[in-house]
């Protein structure tokens, strides 16, 4: 990528998140219920009138629109995206000591469904339309069609109450409380991904230089694991990259079924207490990282494939 | 050296090929010509076991060196192929990796039929093999990807590693038929140039006539999956019998009289 589309990047980057930081903070300003008001009820407070309004007033919600959004994003430029109502924790710090709670479990959600998913696309692609691929599709129907809540459920009532294995919720972060969230997680993600990559290499095998391969006299297995496997990871990488975008907004429900202490599970909570300042810093933080991850994705891109690191180039 | 005998195949219930016989002497030059889908490639994919999908040599048998080829299993054919027998394609470069670098491939080719060679050794055969085909600048083809190069390049380099284990028997499917003329005739030269240092035995398909004029010892002519007509380079182009030769070689330009590649 040269500089000058790197800085385009940035630049349209920027714009969307001026654009998703207007629409969160208007969004948010037309929902019904008065902030303040929340903010009382969220504290279990009652308030008197005149309590109410200067609240109102403290908050900057007797200004106009354009008033309140520009002085909010000014202060969310310089890093402060104001304070939680129900617990007056900074927006900012509520967020970070979620994230890397929510990247974890992001990580070993996708790790579970690569290690599972390359082998069996690979199978489904090799023995194309005999009877393992046949299985296999039909358990990637199953998986894709098992919505994670009642998954979630389910997985908690077999392996947590039945069985006793695993804990049925987190409440932390040991790998043992781990492991259900992130096969829930895991288990639509594998259905599609083993999809993907059965396409994917029966992409790469019908092309000439599979022919080419075993015509120099390369083994069957050589031309599977040396050329066509590389090759048919190429358009998974940029799938990888939306995919741990969306984990990271969309962990929500099921971090809420395990109560995992994650970005979602804050996320379905602010909206529930109308917190609105973190709805906000929360909407935003999500583009931002989501824009960020397909940037390298993008750029990572043209580091594996030479044909587009010469289109770029040129 | 090889002996094809009533081959026939087919795909499924389709029969493409019927009651085919070739001969072919060492260092001996055949080409198959005939216009598209007269079922030329297909031959030369049955000699090497490359046929698509569901295509499998019915009947017949191709006895090369006393072996029946369409007998061997996979593992058999693996070891011939690249090494004794060895095959360029209409696109060579086509016929790579196309996000891998040329030498990697080059060196991998070279290593898997022997085990014995270095990486080093392997790099340097293969630049001595592009130095042979008049390839210049070998350490920066080696460097390359394959669409950085221009279509004669690739087709040296096809040549250069088809050559690599002096292969007794070349197949060369439509080898030139992608090129420009000054091309072709230099890719062609280069053939020939090969099969007499090497000795190799080479089935050449082309839709070309004059192509096939120029290199030929054996002509077959092709149409709709059986031969025509068959015979020495002058029986068919001085003397053709059937109607079908005699209107391919109505479509060779000629200059001064004279067959023109």
């Amino acid at each position: 990528m040269t500089l000058k589309k790197f800085i385009n990047r940035i630049l349209q980057m920027l714009l969307v998140l001026l654009g998703i930081s207007f629409l969160t903070f208007m969004l948010t300003y037309l929902a019904p219920g008065d902030p303040a008001t929340a903010m009382f009820s969220a504290a279990g407070v009652t308030p008197k009138p005149e309590q109410l309004e200067a609240v109102r007033v403290s908050m900057g919600l007797d200004k106009p629109f354009f008033v309140q959004y520009m002085t909010w994003l000014t202060n969310c430029l310089h890093g402060d995206f104001g304070t939680s109502f129900s617990n007056k924790n900074l927006v900012l710090n509520q967020i970070m000591g979620r994230l890397g709670a929510t990247v974890k479990l992001s990580f070993l959600s996708m790790g579970i469904m690569l290690i599972i998913s390359i082998p069996l696309g690979v199978i489904s692609a090799v023995k194309e339309n005999k009877w393992c691929d046949n299985l296999i599709r039909v358990l990637n129907f199953m998986g894709i069609s098992m919505p994670g809540f009642w998954l979630g459920l389910l997985l908690q009532y077999v392996f947590a109450i039945n069985l006793k294995l695993l804990p049925v919720a987190s409440q932390g972060m040991g790998l043992n409380k781990m492991i259900l969230p992130s096969s829930t997680l895991a288990v639509a993600m594998t259905s599609k991904y083993t999809r993907q990559v059965r396409a994917a290499v029966l992409d790469e095998l019908s092309m000439d230089y599979v022919v080419g391969a075993k015509a120099r006299g390369l083994s069957n297995a050589q031309i599977l694991f040396l050329h066509v496997l590389p090759n048919a990871m190429l358009p998974l990488i940029t799938l990888l990259g939306i995919s741990f975008g969306s984990l990271l907004g969309g962990t929500a429900v099921v971090e809420m079924i395990f109560s995992y202490p994650g970005l979602g599970e804050l996320g379905i909570r602010a909206v529930r207490g109308r917190d609105y300042p973190l709805i906000q810093g929360f909407v935003l933080w999500i583009a931002l990282i989501y824009m960020v991850i397909n940037l390298i994705v993008d750029i990572s891109y043209s580091l594996f494939d030479p044909r587009v690191r010469e289109k770029r180039q040129s | 050296m090889l002996d094809i005998n009533d081959m026939t195949i087919s795909y499924g219930d389709n029969r493409v090929i019927e009651h085919f016989n070739l001969s072919v002497k060492p260092g001996e030059i055949v080409s198959l010509v005939g216009e598209s889908g007269s079922g030329k490639t297909t031959v030369v994919r049955a000699i090497m076991g490359l046929l698509p999908g569901n295509g499998k040599i019915e009947s017949g048998a191709v006895i090369y060196d006393g072996r029946d080829l369409s007998k061997l299993s996979d593992k058999e054919m693996k070891t011939l192929r690249g090494s004794e027998i060895s095959m360029i394609f209409q696109d060579c470069g086509a016929m790579l990796n196309p996000i891998r670098r040329i030498g990697s491939q080059f060196q991998e080719y070279l290593r898997i039929h022997d085990k014995k060679l270095s990486k080093d050794e392997a790099r340097k055969k293969a630049e001595s093999m592009f130095t042979l085909m008049s390839l210049p600048d070998s350490s920066r083809i080696m460097r390359s990807y394959p669409f950085q190069l221009s279509g004669g390049q690739r087709q040296r380099i096809g040549i250069a590693m088809a050559m690599s284990f002096a292969p007794k028997l070349l197949l060369a499917d439509e080898p030139t038929s992608a090129l420009d003329v000054t091309i072709q005739a230099q890719i062609v030269r280069q053939i020939l140039m090969m099969r007499d240092m090497y000795h190799s035995s080479v089935i050449m398909v082309t839709h070309n006539l004059g192509v096939a004029a120029y290199v030929s010892d054996k002509i077959l002519v092709m149409k709709n999956g059986s031969v025509v007509e068959s015979g020495t380079r002058d029986e068919i182009l001085k003397h053709p019998k059937m109607d079908y030769t005699k209107k391919l070689i109505e479509a060779i330009p000629v200059m001064d009289g004279e067959i023109y590649v």
